[in-house]
């Protein structure tokens, strides 16, 4: 034990004793976990974490105990469990709420600190830093950087190699324009432009704005919107997360739209989740729940407004690969289906575990990089058995992994996201 | 810990506070931290641990996936906790003989998976098959809605390798369906650990059913939905499953899953049979019939797979869907004669309101093994789970009275141990701790379970001198 006194939970952000309660152990998360699945322990399962979380509460150990950081670390916060789970335990708000106890309660490395602000507080809400950055380290990758890295043989530059691994050869950071609604006006709707999608995968944003367009909805233009704050929340920087979701409701709120569109499933169940976020926050509880409630994934918009065009035909296997917080934080599963089985042509094959995590898990791969190793393979395995030429899935954190993990065990298989391959398939003839 | 540590590796062995703590529960309401806790990936590792245990009088005590109900997996008296997770692979699937090879790591619903692409299953299907192992299983004689047209887990073992507490590793049985001399494989299966430890099953797989016919039937009130069991069974229909649930049940349920079944109702049926496809449509006309007769304001046949589906996830997650009414809640297990039904869940409905505390029932009417969730609230104080004792007690006690027993399919464990006297005189503890003895002279293998024992007991002597 760290000392004579446990160290208590330091704040408001804490997982509740309430929530914590719903679970009543009865272990039907243990074969969901991807954690579980590997090391086969009670500590990385989530209801050992579960477990966990409830033992500071009852002074038996510490918020700042090693042990409590290192299980809570290695949790991919995929939420399988909470698919899993007949209790109906609120396990991402649990996980999340730890993860901001341990960060303030534990103190960090200088080198840790300056790594924390640069990545939250610079890159991720600053597109043109971000996509300057990332538009750097592409170039980089390119002239064979990691390759150079990798030589050095060190650890670090091992890890800053991987990293490079996972950036597309090409990247686009055109910002976002409006389109009208072609044919009778269906809905309006703003967008996220996101701080990925909108550096790295702006080309994606356009393909969406077209598909939306042509299916008569407008997408309004929203200025002042920033980062979602997902992977702020993700790593237990709350009040990081909070400055950043106060900026987005106030500005789509401006913007009037009848919903939010999202295309990145991470950034979708974090926006969703505002109202919790900021519940504590007089000021802005009640806009924050507002603003959740107009969120939508554009896979889930889309597939409930039903197409108003029929799109063009394309041939080839595909599989469909359900991001975690599309399918098990948001618990859309039905819609990306029926989109993608809409167009012409395709081959649909089903692909083994497309429930379970691909190991990204926002910055995961970072922190952990050999258990997303391991989780990665498994999914790379699972892709190659199913013969598919094409993976349709619906976040860039899962775009960006599979895609890595594919060219590192040298299969030809291309990663892309439903809504850039709907909008290929509204190009190609019918 | 050290010498576990040379023995086995680091990475088999753990040994830290903060670990040792998550080792203390499964899937009832009963805890205590264990000194050790040992993750062997074979045999070989695990009898090296029953030597090391048998020289230094260390206790062992196995664990599958912790989602046992009688505090199997807990170590009362302290020792090693060995957990099966590491052990985890089919060893062998013999389509001809309808015999699979496994380690007992094993989840019990991976098994019917791998194995439906040749049409077999394996048979018991507890409530908790998608996580609980097949050593669980064996542990416990687990059964499941199935059991009534299929028997229990010990009807689908037929051989086992054990190691012993001094370390001999023993094959018990084989592919075959029966064995010369005592049935040593019957005697394992059920002995809740406190044999050996059970290191490859052998188990028997049964060709898919042709078809199925699922039904879910409600009624104004659990009288009229025990009466239809009774009725159904007496009209010479052998159903597969014949399940119920109360209202309260069906409640939290509702709120789980979306299983489709009425609130209004005060008891629920899901009743399937299953076989050739011939006839079904008949047993199907029949059984409809009967609930009808009985008042039913509501008979449901699933028509696609899916929505059979959804009817047996609304059962089979109906435990863990307390966790919406209450934080805990504590399950008995008893069996009753069929025909006592009403009037039982009566006793038990009062046995809950003389202690303040609510029941939810839901369970295997077939079988007559009543599953009452005692509802409790920990955080209140430890009062509350003495009085969901207490009230469990009483309902164990009616249950023995009616000619049933003190557990259907949980196990004993530590939970009910101190029970036993209700259901057994002093010389028939005897005999069966003669067998054990045979098995573990010196008592390592997870002792304080099934046997009642002098200091967790004492409050209990009444029972044993009641008889």
């Amino acid at each position: 034990m760290s000392g004579p006194v446990p160290m208590p939970y330091p704040n408001a952000d804490a997982p509740t004793q309430e929530m914590i309660a719903a679970c009543v152990h009865c272990g039907f998360c243990l074969p969901t976990c991807p954690t579980y699945a590997i090391l086969g322990v009670e500590m990385d399962s989530p209801r050992g974490r579960i477990r966990l979380m409830k033992t500071v509460w009852e002074h038996r150990l510490g918020a700042d105990s090693p042990g409590l950081e290192d299980h809570i670390s290695k949790c991919l916060d995929c939420r399988a469990c909470e698919t899993a789970c007949p209790s109906g335990v609120e396990y991402g708000k649990l996980v999340e709420g730890t993860r901001s106890q341990i960060v303030a309660a534990r103190s960090r490395s200088p080198i840790e600190r300056v790594v924390r602000v640069a990545a939250f507080d610079w890159l991720l809400p600053h597109r043109q830093l971000l996509g300057g950055f990332a538009a750097f380290s592409i170039a980089a990758k390119r002239l064979g950087l990691g390759t150079l890295l990798r030589a050095t043989r060190l650890g670090l530059a091992r890890r800053m190699a991987d990293l490079l691994d996972l950036l597309p050869d090409r990247a686009s950071s055109a910002p976002l324009a409006a389109a009208p609604a072609i044919g009778e006006r269906r809905g309006r709707v703003a967008m996220l432009q996101g701080c990925v999608m909108g550096s790295v995968f702006g080309e994606t944003n356009a393909a969406t704005a077209r598909v939306l367009s042509r299916n008569g909805v407008e997408v309004i233009a929203t200025v002042g919107q920033t980062c979602c704050g997902a992977l702020h929340a993700h790593a237990g920087e709350r009040e990081r997360a909070r400055e950043l979701a106060r900026r987005n409701i106030a500005a789509f709120e401006r913007s009037a739209a009848d919903a939010v569109i999202v295309n990145a499933a991470g950034c979708g169940a974090a926006m969703k989740e505002y109202g919790w976020l900021l519940k504590d926050d007089p000021a802005w509880s009640a806009r924050a729940s507002a603003f959740a409630a107009k969120v939508r994934d554009a896979t889930e918009y889309l597939g409930d407004l039903g197409m108003s065009e029929k799109p063009g035909a394309l041939r080839g296997r595909v599989a469909w690969d359900d991001p975690c917080h599309l399918l098990h934080g948001q618990k859309i599963k039905e819609q990306p289906r029926a989109l993608l089985a809409a167009i012409p042509g395709l081959d649909v094959v089903p692909l083994a575990e497309a429930d379970w995590c691909c190991g990204s898990a926002g910055t995961y791969n970072v922190t952990e990089p050999d258990l997303a190793r391991s989780i990665l393979e498994r999914k790379v395995a699972n892709i190659v058995r199913s013969g598919a030429e094409t993976v349709v899935t619906a976040n860039p954190g899962c775009l960006m992994q599979i895609q890595s993990g594919l060219r590192q065990a040298g299969a030809n298989v291309r990663v892309v996201h439903l809504l850039d391959l709907l909008d290929e398939a509204y190009r190609s003839p019918r | 810990m050290r010498g576990l540590v040379a023995l086995l590796g680091p990475t088999k062995v753990l040994g830290a506070h903060d670990d040792l703590l998550l080792y203390e529960y499964d899937g009832a309401v009963d805890t205590a931290t264990p000194d050790a806790v040992v993750l062997p990936e074979s045999t070989a590792d695990v009898a090296a641990l029953a030597r090391f245990c048998h020289e230094h009088a260390v206790p062992i005590v196995p664990r599958g996936a912790g989602t046992g109900l009688s505090g199997g997996a807990i170590p009362v008296e302290g020792g090693v906790v060995v957990s099966f997770a590491r052990m985890a692979r089919i060893l062998e699937i013999d389509v001809s003989s309808l015999r699979a090879v496994v380690q007992p790591g094993v989840i019990n619903l991976h098994l019917s998976t791998a194995v439906a692409p040749h049409g077999l299953y394996f048979v018991p299907d507890p409530s908790s098959q998608k996580a609980c192992t097949l050593g669980g299983n064996v542990a416990e004689n687990s059964g499941g809605p199935h059991t009534l047209a299929y028997g229990v887990t010990t009807n689908h073992v037929t051989g086992i390798e054990i190691v012993l507490s001094d370390g001999t590793v023993v094959r018990l049985g084989g592919k075959a369906v029966e064995d010369e001399g005592y049935d040593l494989v019957g005697s394992s299966v059920g002995s809740e650990g406190t044999l050996g430890l059970v290191t490859e099953i052998t188990v028997k797989l049964t060709p898919l059913p042709e078809d199925k016919r699922t039904l879910m039937a409600a009624f104004p009130t659990m009288d009229e939905a025990s009466e239809t069991v009774s009725a159904i069974i007496a009209a010479g229909v052998v159903p597969s499953a014949i399940e119920m649930m109360d209202q309260l049940a069906t409640q939290a349920v509702e709120a789980s899953v979306h299983a489709g079944y009425p609130l209004d109702a005060g008891g629920i049926l899901l009743v399937e049979v299953d076989g050739a496809r011939d006839g079904l449509e008949d047993a199907r006309a029949r059984i409809e019939e009967i609930c009808r007769a009985h008042a039913a304001s509501e008979v449901r046949v699933a028509t696609s797979a899916l929505e059979r589906e959804r009817l047996w996830a609304g059962r089979k997650g109906a435990f863990a869907a307390m966790g919406r009414l209450s934080p805990d809640y504590y399950v008995q297990d008893g069996v009753i004669p069929r025909t006592r039904l009403p009037d039982i869940l009566r006793l038990v409905k009062d046995a809950g309101t003389r202690h303040g505390l609510q029941v939810a029932n839901v369970f295997h009417a077939g079988d007559g093994n009543l599953h009452p969730l005692i509802l409790f609230d920990s955080r209140r104080g430890p009062d509350e789970l003495e009085r969901a004792k207490a009230a469990g007690l009483e309902i164990l006690t009616a249950c023995v009275e009616a000619g049933g027993s003190i557990t259907g399919e949980h196990g004993v464990g530590m939970e009910k141990n101190c029970f036993m006297p209700l259901q057994f005189q002093s010389s028939d503890l005897a005999a069966m701790r003669r067998l054990k003895d045979a098995f573990d002279p010196p008592g390592l293998m997870n002792p304080g379970k099934i046997f009642p024992t002098p200091s967790r007991c004492r409050e209990f002597a009444f029972a044993s001198t009641a008889r």
